[in-house]
């Protein structure tokens, strides 16, 4: 495997049962990309995300993340939820909850330096203003931001973000693109979004999963172009790119145009 | 109080000083995992555990009392029972999601069943009521050592793995990606319940350990801050609804356990109403407020 490619899926098949959500997904990230990953509800996007992040395993084929297991790469990624499905009156406040983003597995309590770590992720996400307000004193924008800078504080070299501006304000959108633009090319960033038919300007490859060729859970390289007349631009961070479902591209193909 | 007092420094009277030891001790228990119980959402679980217990105290007495394990104790039964739910409990949670309720429910009315038959069929009389409700008279030197020593536990747990409990209770998926594994933290935290509701029923029985390990928590959430404050806050509630609720029961000769649960059920009872209260008059004078400015932009 080259030593640049951040994520890469090698014929992966997975199925709940006798279900099959994944019948054969490959693709690959390069280190320092902006890839967007999109897919109708039901895609097998959500699947895809848990055997990324560790929290399943394939019944067949590879995962590797920066070349490692899927499972002994877990941090090196920070995650970002669509929504954390938690109890409102459980206490505590926001620099708190970015704190989390340091923990370091079933050992140890946080260090002094875990402190600083989630102050700069919360300046880096836009809410160090927050940081001793109640989490569940935020509104549904707020506390999206807070959960990057949590995904933050551990400075990942993959940053996941799951359908990042679902039931967000258009000033928290804003804010969340000027983050992850800040952040684009210093860490690799990965977009899930069931939004199949723009992605922000940001990005750089888009791969797409769906049935492809009978096959459930394939993923398909696309091409985009910059779009125009978008409606409500800010749920792309402003600019947009249409993507071009009839076009397909190599999946090497990026590889070959770099000369990698 | 004067009356309580007394009997405290009353030397013929030793066990109203190990009733309140026992108060004493409970309360961090109480609170610091009543905390972890309360923002784990697995009050049912810990529910069901505690009402096991009566069939492992049935059997311990039935074995011992029949001669087949003579001199055994009922808190080695308890004990037993409390452990072994625990883990049936832990193993459906993490392994069979959805027949979670069903299961719950089953243990613990198996348990409680289990506990009646076996009572029933022990020779001589044995009065059930102590082991539901609580009996102070029943609180004993051992008791208070390991109730003592399941405090250390617990309080050297809290403190050890602050992080890791915090962070499964607060949003458990990515606790999983941090590298954490919650289904132990899950099974520890269980079995922590599981010893404890064991000792903590002599004070304030089977029946009721329930609700002192949600009401004081619950209360102290209202206003803590963090996981922390709320164990500390907690505790010091447990603390005053114990002494509080010994102290009414000693001068109006009430059961005390009862007496100390109620005082910590109407604690809860009153912050919770004046909190929802705090907030609706918070909205009305927002909607005042708001409805004036509007009146004031049509009016230019």
């Amino acid at each position: 495997m080259p030593r640049d490619l951040a994520v890469r899926f090698d014929s992966v098949r997975f199925s709940y049962g006798s279900i099959p959500v994944l019948e054969d997904a490959s693709f690959h990230i390069h280190e320092g990309e902006f890839a967007a990953l999109l897919g109708p509800n039901g895609s097998g996007k959500t699947t895809l995300l848990k055997l990324l992040l560790g929290l399943a395993r394939p019944d067949s084929g590879r995962i590797l993340v920066f070349g490692r297991p899927a499972e002994e790469a877990r941090k090196a990624i920070g995650y970002v939820p669509q929504a954390v499905v938690y109890d409102p009156a459980f206490p505590i406040s926001v620099a708190e909850v970015v704190r989390m983003g340091t923990l370091r597995g079933s050992r140890g309590r946080y260090r002094p330096e875990d402190a600083e770590a989630a102050l700069r992720a919360m300046a880096a996400a836009g809410v160090a203003e927050l940081a001793s307000r109640p989490y569940s004193a935020l509104s549904g924008g707020q506390r999206r931001r807070v959960l990057v800078a949590r995904a933050l504080a551990a400075e990942p070299r993959l940053l996941v973000l799951d359908e990042p501006t679902s039931n967000m304000d258009a000033e928290s959108e804003a804010l969340l693109y000027a983050s992850l633009g800040a952040l684009k090319g210093r860490a690799t960033i990965l977009i899930v979004t069931h939004d199949t038919g723009f992605v922000s300007a940001l990005t750089d490859s888009v791969l797409c999963v769906g049935e492809r060729s009978g096959k459930r859970g394939s993923v398909v390289r696309h091409p985009s172009v910059p779009a125009e007349g978008v409606l409500a631009p800010e749920t792309y961070g402003g600019a947009a790119l249409r993507v071009l479902h009839d076009a397909e591209l190599p999946d090497d193909g990026c590889c070959r145009e770099a000369g990698r | 109080m004067n009356g309580f007092l007394g009997a405290l420094l009353d030397p013929s009277l030793p066990f109203i000083r190990n009733a309140l030891l026992a108060g004493l001790l409970s309360s961090v228990l109480f609170g610091v995992l009543g905390s972890v119980v309360t923002v784990k959402r697995i009050a049912g679980l810990a529910g069901a555990v505690s009402h096991a217990v009566l069939g492992g105290v049935g059997l311990a007495l039935f074995l011992s009392a029949r001669g087949l394990v003579p001199g055994l104790p009922p808190i080695a039964g308890a004990l037993a029972f409390a452990l072994l739910a625990a883990l049936l409990i832990a193993l459906v949670s993490l392994k069979a999601k959805q027949r979670e309720d069903t299961v719950i429910n089953a243990i613990w009315a198996i348990g409680m069943s289990l506990g009646v038959l076996f009572i029933a069929k022990t020779p001589g009389y044995i009065d059930p009521m102590s082991y539901l409700f609580g009996n102070i008279l029943l609180v004993s030197g051992r008791d208070l050592v390991l109730l003592a020593a399941m405090d250390v536990v617990a309080v050297a747990g809290a403190f050890l793995f602050y992080p890791q409990l915090e962070a499964s209770a607060f949003d458990e998926e990515f606790a999983k990606t941090r590298g954490l594994r919650t289904d132990l933290v899950f099974l520890a935290v269980l079995a922590a319940v599981a010893v404890a509701v064991v000792l903590l029923q002599t004070f304030v029985g089977i029946v009721m350990v329930i609700a002192m390990l949600t009401l004081p928590a619950g209360t102290a959430g209202f206003g803590a801050k963090n996981l922390a404050g709320m164990m500390a806050g907690a505790t010091l509630l447990s603390v005053l609804f114990s002494v509080g609720g010994l102290a009414a029961s000693w001068s109006l000769d009430l059961p005390a356990g009862a007496t100390v649960v109620v005082l910590a059920g109407a604690a809860f009872l009153l912050v919770s109403g004046g909190r929802v209260a705090l907030l609706a008059l918070r909205r009305a004078r927002a909607e005042r407020e708001r409805r004036g400015m509007t009146a004031g932009d049509s009016g230019r």
